[in-house]
């Protein structure tokens, strides 16, 4: 047992747990009012969105791609969410379904141009946050506010847990999709291909796996969960606005690598990606009850931290000396032509 | 096992390439219960068989038949399925993935819908039982050596069923041990009824492993024999082409040359070496270079000569020892510094470690030259283009002209480019490790010829081989490793291939 | 020397025709596209507009190029932008009468050093602890913004120092100053990476690093010396922009400009796969970009949208460039003669 929980992969979620622990500790010593359940469960509340987003970029991150797009995805969630229902009048159920339609098949899009064409994911989600940013402005550019009463309901809803804390539903629905992400991810023919291909694509295409299949999921899974987190973040917001979502794809990415998946591939899990997304919580609670530093501490210390944690990975690789299975993969830096 | 209908057959197949014609006419069987090994040079046309076989292309003429059934895989993965598997030398697993899950992986076994973690863990670790492995199956692949690792390989393609195994190379990164625990396992495959193709360079393990040997020749099929029935000087006739006396002509008048070129002249020590070496990788060891001298270093895979040659380079830092060259101490840090004071290596792994495809073959010779020159003055494009076409031309590298890309080499030719590369920096001490490995016959000969006239230059050489026969023929003293440990010196009439093996049985 | 002239013809030949169907385009279908006139002593016009927006991503991509060769990628230096403009207002000075805090080289001075420390911090990170690029330089880009945000103290610093101007909106004998800027950037680059070794060796460790440092090529300071150089790059960047809005804007200053340097980098024909390089096609490329928006603009259609065509752009010359489409295309094409 304590050889599997060294094992380095082990090692990282523990690493980051005991991160968020610190985090949270010292929080709670140094500012009063900090300890309490409520603000915990406010982690979940504040960054629902973001932890859908981190879930569905796990699973592209551990298949050895990179999705650029999530960012500007769910920005054009929350206009495409705020017009149906502001200036169409759909019925927001509706409006929600066509939402989470158009995340998925954009995102199935972008899978089957980097699958059946070879072409590198990096350029061609980056081109998708072109596409998506764009898309927003095209819907509107202005903010669009929402009235409807569904999403109010939403947005001031409180679901009891403990004593007095709650969570809202965004919350909720961001538990579930972790835990679902968790559970394909280990108990699932597809996670477990997804895996396989981030250890080496080559090698899964040759043992018979459905290697396209999985791809072009991998990144319609993102889209999906790019337009849920848009979705959330309506309700969170009660408002449509073409900047939402700006340079999320970074918040997403760091937080799946503090959560401990590497971003060779490979490795990684939802519940690290979860603990990650805490961690980043945490930080901006930090700096809020500091009262005195420019919110834009929260990006320094997260890069801090990506950093910290990369090196961490570094130094394991180094010391482990992994033997190398023969078949050198020449893998470019970002990660193209996978 | 002759009498029964062979489970393949390959039926007169010819494959042509733009402007080469990788086979013409082959014939191939294969029974049900036999080793087959197929030999042949580079070019000779078996890696293009094996290939027609698994799918990778598709025949110009010609048919397979399948237990007497036509077949025509359209892919590895089509083959596959037809029960026709193949393990090649780069693994081809997830490293990443347990060891049970490589064996199982897209058949994992479910229940009520999602994976039984516990019962794929027990399949796996019956799948190896049948093999006589015993590992942990649940550590990561990574984890295990690369001997382990072609077994779950093995086993892997075993567990989906399969009629026939083809073996690529298996056997290049395994030691002596591994070796013959591979062995093992293949004779009880065989044993069981499985056909098993066998493809490798080296010569005493197709004579142990394999029942019969298929000898292709320039693209044509030159005999099926069984190995018991054809003597080892024969078989490499046949690959090369050539008379057996020829053969044993050449091999004479090298043995000639040799003696004049290898004595050692007079003067210092080009290399003085005490007591080199690191920790995990090479024992302390004491090595002396003269002028115009070939040392060869023999001994089995994984016994440590490239390490040593690494330490030599600089490649590696040693953590002891002190090295001379000419006479004034050097602090051999790294591969730049080593190649300042004279010294030039080709690695043996030629692909990750030497060519840079993309590069033209004019600059992939003149690099090493340049370096030294230092980087901002560059070497004017006419005398780069006098130097490349100079080496093409003496070396015989096989190439349209200077200018076209690394990549369109064979791997011989490559080689020789490698060789190019530091002969254009005029080394004084040129260190080969296995320079021959994975070329034809012809090549290996030009090669060793090359040396021996390199030393006769007055050039010292370090000559690294894993066959101990072109170790003895080239070297005029042979230092024998063991283990990674230099274990003695052979020198004058001492220098041939059974006194390497007896110092390897009984020293170290 | 005819075939390797040849061979760099034949990659730039793409984008140079993307470029040339652009001006096409434009010719018969965008009234004035090519109408320049005189004013004010300078040339104006829709073709100078490009040159002048095209610059700062053209510095970057100048330094990107390299990176890109030695298989690796710099996603900071749109944050790196934002510091050194931020660096440079700072120094400046908000005074409204124009009086600088600091002289005017001092500032700049100032500014190019801690871009190009940043730069080497990237180096640092991906030769010497050997962390992969991507990784390394997820760093900068996510604390970088952060960082400009610290220093300008999240307010846009306005500037009124006249001489600073001369970066983003002066002009020299006619056109931009900045365009000079670039052609000397470009050439001193160009002619140290070619006339000397270092253009073969930084290919070379790109193509195959362990080969590289075999044959004594200090692949750790390669590495480091490209970082270090496109960290610079970024700093004249800043400076060229920060002096077109005459401010420093941490928060929007750069924005998007790593993503628009790599395309143009790609588009160019450098492999993101390392190897060789092509200088001048990335400034075609850079090029092609801003004549896109250009165009667009051109046809009153509102800038965001122009993000829009970029990205379906983005999409034909990927799969341009996609050998597996090319294949699928001639299969098509091959079928319809014979069933002709």
């Amino acid at each position: 047992m304590t050889r599997r929980l060294l094992e380095s992969r082990n090692l990282s979620i523990l690493a980051t747990l005991a991160l968020f622990l610190l985090m949270f500790g010292a929080g709670s010593t140094a500012f009063s009012g900090f300890f309490s359940v409520q603000n915990f469960l406010n982690l979940f509340i504040d960054n629902a969105y973001l932890l859908i987003i981190a879930v569905g970029m796990t699973f592209v991150i551990i298949s050895g791609g990179i999705d650029l797009s999530v960012g500007s995805m769910l920005g054009l969630a929350t206009m495409i969410s705020a017009s149906l229902v502001e200036k169409s009048h759909l019925n927001p159920l509706l409006v929600i379904l066509i939402v989470l339609s158009i995340g998925t098949a954009l995102g199935f899009f972008m899978g089957c141009l980097i699958q059946f064409f070879d072409l590198p994911p990096f350029i061609i989600t980056l081109a998708g946050l072109y596409l998506g940013r764009g898309l927003c402005y095209v819907v509107s550019i202005d903010t669009i506010a929402i009235s409807d009463p569904f999403f109010d309901r939403a947005a001031h809803s409180q679901i009891p847990i403990i004593g007095g804390a709650f969570l809202s539903p965004s919350a909720v629905i961001a538990l579930v999709v972790a835990a679902v992400g968790a559970y394909v991810l280990r108990f699932t023919r597809f996670g477990r291909t997804v895996y396989a291909m981030g250890g080496n694509e080559q090698s899964a295409l040759l043992m018979g796996l459905p290697v396209a299949r999985t791809k072009i999921g991998i990144y319609a899974l993102s889209g999906f969960c790019s337009a849920l987190a848009g979705v959330v973040f309506t309700f969170y917001t009660l408002s449509g606005y073409a900047l939402d979502g700006k340079g999320m794809e970074l918040d997403a990415i760091a937080t799946v690598v503090i959560g401990g998946t590497l971003l060779t591939g490979g490795v990684g899990n939802a519940l690290g990606t979860v603990v990650g997304v805490l961690v980043y919580g945490t930080i901006q609670v930090l700096i809020v009850f500091q009262g005195t530093l420019n919110s834009w501490w929260t990006r320094i210390v997260i890069g801090f931290l990506v950093f910290v944690f990369c090196l961490l990975q570094r130094v394991f690789e180094a010391r482990k000396g992994t033997t190398v299975v023969r078949g050198v993969s020449r893998e470019p830096a970002a990660m193209a032509g996978h | 096992m002759p009498d029964e209908a062979p489970v393949l057959e390959m039926r007169k197949i010819s494959k042509v390439f733009p402007g080469v014609k990788a086979l013409s006419g082959v014939d191939f069987r294969l029974f049900r219960g036999e080793v087959h090994a197929i030999m042949g040079q580079n070019g000779a046309g078996k890696s293009t068989l094996v290939k027609v076989l698994t799918g990778v292309h598709e025949q110009d003429a010609g048919e397979i038949l399948l237990e007497g059934k036509a077949i025509r895989p359209s892919s590895p993965l089509a083959a596959q399925r037809l029960g026709i598997s193949t393990v090649y030398q780069e693994v081809n697993l997830c490293p990443n993935l347990s060891v049970a899950e490589n064996i199982l992986v897209g058949r994992q076994p479910m229940r009520f819908g999602r994976i039984d973690w516990k019962e794929l863990n027990r399949r796996a670790e019956e799948a190896l039982r049948r093999l006589n492995v015993e590992i942990d199956v649940t550590l990561a692949l990574s984890s295990c050596s690369i001997a382990i690792q072609q077994m779950v390989a093995i086993a892997r393609v075993l567990d989906v069923s399969s009629k026939i195994l083809i073996l690529d190379e298996p056997t290049s990164s395994l030691d002596e041990a591994e070796v013959e625990r591979l062995f093992a396992l293949i004779r009880t495959l065989r044993d069981q009824g499985l056909a098993i193709l066998f493809i490798t360079h080296f010569l005493d393990q197709t004579y142990s492993i394999s029942d019969r040997i298929t000898v292709l020749q320039n693209g044509l099929f030159c005999g099926e024999y069984r190995t018991a029935e054809l003597p080892k000087l024969e078989l490499i006739a046949k690959m090369l082409g050539k008379e057996l006396s020829e053969f044993s002509y050449a091999a004479e008048h090298a043995a000639r040359k040799k003696e004049a070129a290898t004595a050692r002249k007079e003067g210092p020590d080009l290399l003085r070496v005490r007591k080199l070496g690191l920790r995990g990788s090479i024992a302390p060891f004491d090595l002396d270079l003269g002028e115009g001298e070939v040392l060869g270093l023999a001994g089995l895979l994984g016994s440590g000569r490239t390490e040593m040659a690494k330490l030599l380079f600089g490649i590696d830092s040693a953590d002891q020892g002190e090295v001379e060259v000419k006479g004034k101490k050097a602090n051999i840090s790294s591969p730049r510094a080593a190649m300042m004071i004279g010294m030039g290596f080709c690695s043996e792994d030629r692909k990750n470690e030497g060519v840079f495809g993309e590069l033209t073959v004019r600059e992939n010779i003149v690099l090493a030259l340049q370096v030294r020159r230092g980087m901002l003055k560059s070497i004017p494009y006419a005398k780069q283009l006098e130097i490349a076409d100079g080496l093409i031309a003496s070396l015989k590298i096989k190439t349209p002209s200077a200018e076209n890309a690394a990549f369109q080499l064979s791997g011989g030719n490559l080689q020789k480019v490698m060789l190019a590369r530091w002969l254009a920096t005029n080394p004084t001490v040129l260190i080969l490790d296995e320079p021959t490995r994975g070329i034809d016959v012809g090549a290996k000969l030009e090669i060793m010829e090359l040396i021996l006239n390199l030393s006769k230059q007055g050039m010292g050489v370090i000559f690294i081989s894993s066959e101990f026969e072109e170790v003895a023929r080239c070297s005029g003293r042979i230092a024998v490793l063991k283990d990674h440990a230099k274990i003695g010196e052979l020198s004058g009439q001492d220098v041939d291939e059974r006194k390497i093996v007896r110092t390897i049985a009984e020293g170290g | 020397m005819a075939s390797v002239r040849s061979l760099m013809r034949s990659r730039l030949v793409w984008p140079l025709a993307a470029l040339a169907c652009l001006f096409l385009f434009n010719l018969f279908f965008t009234p004035n596209f090519f109408a320049m006139e005189v004013k004010e002593g300078h040339l104006y016009g829709n073709l100078i507009d490009i040159i002048k927006n095209a610059a700062p991503i053209m510095l970057l991509a100048i330094g990107l190029t390299l990176v890109i060769a030695t298989r690796g990628i710099d996603i900071s230096v749109g944050s790196v932008v934002a510091i050194s403009a931020g660096v440079v207002a700072i120094l400046l000075g908000g005074d409204l009468a124009g009086q600088p805090k600091y002289p005017v080289p001092v500032a700049i001075g100032a500014a190019l050093l801690v871009s190009t420390a940043a730069g080497v911090w990237n180096g640092l990170l991906v030769s010497r602890i050997g962390m992969q690029p991507i990784i390394a330089t997820l760093i900068l880009f996510v604390a970088g913004r952060g960082i400009a945000m610290v220093f300008t103290n999240a307010m846009v610093i306005w500037l009124y120092v006249k001489p600073f101007a001369i970066f983003g909106q002066g002009y020299l004998l006619g056109l931009p100053f900045s365009l000079y800027l670039v052609a000397v950037m470009l050439a001193l680059t160009a002619l140290v990476t070619r006339r000397t070794a270092i253009g073969l060796f930084i290919e070379a460790v790109g193509i195959n690093p362990t080969a590289a440092r075999f044959s004594g090529i200090n692949a750790k300071n390669m590495l480091l010396g490209v970082y270090t150089f496109t960290g610079f790059c970024a700093g004249v960047s800043g400076l060229v922009v920060c002096s077109t809005v005459m401010s420093a804007d941490g928060n929007n200053a750069g924005n998007l400009f790593e993503l628009d340097a790599i395309l143009a980098v790609v588009l160019g024909g450098t492999s993101l796969n390392g190897g060789k390089f092509y200088l001048f096609g990335s400034m075609i490329g850079a090029l092609i970009i801003q004549t896109l928006t250009t165009t667009i603009y051109a046809f009153n259609v509102p800038p965001e949208i122009s993000q829009v065509v970029k990205a379906l752009v983005v999409y034909a010359v990927s799969l341009l460039q996609s050998e597996k489409f090319r294949a699928k295309v001639a299969g098509v094409f091959a079928r319809g003669r014979a069933a002709a």
